[in-house]
C-alpha cells in the first residue's frame, strides 16, 4: 500500500515539475539574457520606417510559425502578449539572435544586427 | 494526396535557404519543420576531357532548432559520353552549442554511396584531381564512403566567415582523406528597406570561397592536391527561391582551369502543418 502511495507522490511530483515547466514555457529565455543585453536600446528606437521595415522581414521570416498577425500558429507562441509588451529592446534583440533551440526557435544570427533591430521596433509596434 | 501536395506547392515560401555558398557550411541550420528543396550544379571544360554537367539534388529538411538532416541525390552528364545517376549522400548536422558565440561549432556526419563517375564536386579531399575527370564515365566502381567536418562559423558586422575542416574515409579500406573549406560573404545591405522590392540590395550577398585537398592519412600536405578560389553571389527572391552562382579558378595544375557553379533553393516552410491546414 505505502509503495503505492509513494508512487502516486512521485508520479505527482513528476507531473507538476512538468506542468510548471510548460507554464513557464520558452519565457525561461529571459533569465539567461545578459544585464549589459538587458539594457540596451534599439538604435532604430526614433526611426519611423524602421518598424515597417522589421514588419517586412517578420513576413519573411517569422510569419510562417507565429502567424501573420502574430497571434501565434499550431504550437509557436503569439507575439501579442504580455511577455513581449515587457521584454526590454534588448532582450528581444537577445532572443533574435540566439534563440531558444531547445524549443524550436532557431538562432536568427543569419540576419545582420540592424534588420534583428527593425524587428524588434516591429515587435514592440504590436503593443 | 494529390490536392495536399498542390497546396503545399502553391503556398509561398517565406523564410530564406541558410547558405551563402556552395562547399562551405556555415552554422546556419535549417529551420525546425522547413523543408529546403534545392538543386545546385557544376560544369567542368577539362582540356584533355570531355566537358560535364554534375547535379546535386538535395532535400534538407530541419528535424530541430540545432539538428539538420539531408539527402542529396547525384546525377552527371558528359559530353559524348552519358548521363547518369551516381548515388546518394545522407547528411546530418548538428549544433552542440545551443547560443550564439563568436566561433560556433557544428558537427558534420555524411554516409555517400556513390560511384567513381560522380562529378557533384560538393567537396575536394585527398588528392582529387583533373585527373579523375579524364576518364570515361565508369560505374563499376562503388565508392561507399563516411565524411566527418568540423565546421566553424562566425557572424560579426554583418559578415559571416566559416571553415570546413573535411576528413574522409571510403569505407572499403583506404585511408583516411582530409580537405579544407574556407569562406566570408555579406549581404550588401545590413539593413532592410522598408519598401517591398525585389531587387532592394539587402536582397544581394556577395562573398568568395577558397577550398580544396590535404592529402591522406599517409601523404598529408599540399602536394598532388586540387585547390580552387570561387567568388560567390547569391539573390534572395522576396517570397521565393534563392539563386546562387560561383566561378571557381583552380589554383594549380592538379585542378579544373574553371568551374561554373550554378544553385537554386527553395523553403517551404513549416510543411507539415501546410499539409494539415491543406486537408
Amino acid at each position: 500500500m505505502s509503495r503505492h502511495k509513494s508512487a502516486l507522490i512521485s508520479l505527482a511530483v513528476a507531473f507538476s515539475i512538468t506542468l510548471a515547466y510548460a507554464a513557464a514555457g520558452d519565457g525561461l529565455w529571459m533569465l539567461k539574457v545578459p544585464d549589459k543585453q538587458r539594457v540596451r536600446t534599439n538604435p532604430f528606437d526614433h526611426n519611423p520606417d524602421a518598424a515597417l521595415a522589421g514588419a517586412k522581414l517578420f513576413r519573411q521570416n517569422c510569419a510562417s510559425c507565429h502567424g501573420d498577425d502574430a497571434n501565434g500558429r499550431d504550437k509557436h507562441p503569439p507575439l501579442r502578449s504580455e511577455r513581449i509588451r515587457s521584454a526590454s529592446a534588448g532582450e528581444l534583440e537577445w532572443i533574435l539572435t540566439n534563440g531558444s533551440m531547445k524549443n524550436g526557435m532557431p538562432s536568427w544570427s543569419r540576419l545582420p544586427e540592424p534588420q534583428r533591430w527593425q524587428l524588434v521596433s516591429f515587435l514592440k509596434s504590436l503593443h | 494526396m494529390l490536392a495536399s501536395s498542390a497546396a503545399l506547392l502553391s503556398l509561398p515560401a517565406l523564410s530564406s535557404a541558410q547558405e551563402n555558398y556552395f562547399v562551405t557550411y556555415t552554422h546556419h541550420m535549417e529551420e525546425p519543420g522547413t523543408l529546403e528543396v534545392a538543386n545546385k550544379t557544376v560544369s567542368g571544360f577539362p582540356q584533355a576531357g570531355n566537358a560535364f554537367v554534375g547535379s546535386a539534388f538535395e532535400l534538407e529538411y530541419g528535424v530541430r532548432a540545432w539538428w539538420t538532416s539531408e539527402l542529396y541525390l547525384d546525377t552527371q552528364s558528359t559530353l559524348g559520353e552519358s548521363s547518369l545517376f551516381t548515388g546518394f549522400r545522407l547528411e546530418n548536422r548538428f549544433r552542440p552549442l545551443l547560443q550564439e558565440h563568436w566561433i560556433n561549432p557544428v558537427l558534420y556526419v555524411e554516409f555517400e554511396d556513390i560511384n567513381a563517375a560522380d562529378k557533384s564536386l560538393l567537396e575536394v579531399v585527398g588528392h582529387d584531381g583533373i585527373s579523375d575527370f579524364l576518364t570515361r564515365n565508369d560505374r563499376s566502381e562503388k565508392q561507399r564512403e563516411a565524411e566527418l567536418k568540423l565546421i566553424l562559423s562566425s557572424n560579426f558586422k554583418g559578415w559571416n566567415v566559416a571553415e570546413n575542416i573535411i576528413a574522409e574515409k571510403n569505407l572499403g579500406g583506404a585511408p583516411w582523406e582530409f580537405g579544407y573549406a574556407i569562406a566570408a560573404s555579406r549581404p550588401l545591405s545590413l539593413i532592410a528597406s522598408a519598401r517591398s522590392c525585389a531587387f532592394c540590395r539587402e536582397n544581394f550577398t556577395l562573398g568568395a570561397e577558397l577550398y580544396g585537398g590535404l592529402g591522406d592519412r599517409y601523404s598529408f600536405g599540399l602536394s598532388n592536391t586540387s585547390h580552387y578560389l570561387a567568388p560567390t553571389a547569391a539573390f534572395k527572391m522576396p517570397n521565393g527561391p534563392i539563386f546562387s552562382f560561383s566561378p571557381a579558378a583552380g589554383l594549380n595544375h592538379n585542378s579544373h582551369g574553371m568551374l561554373l557553379r550554378f544553385g537554386v533553393a527553395y523553403d517551404i516552410d513549416q510543411v507539415w502543418s501546410r499539409l494539415r491546414r491543406a486537408q
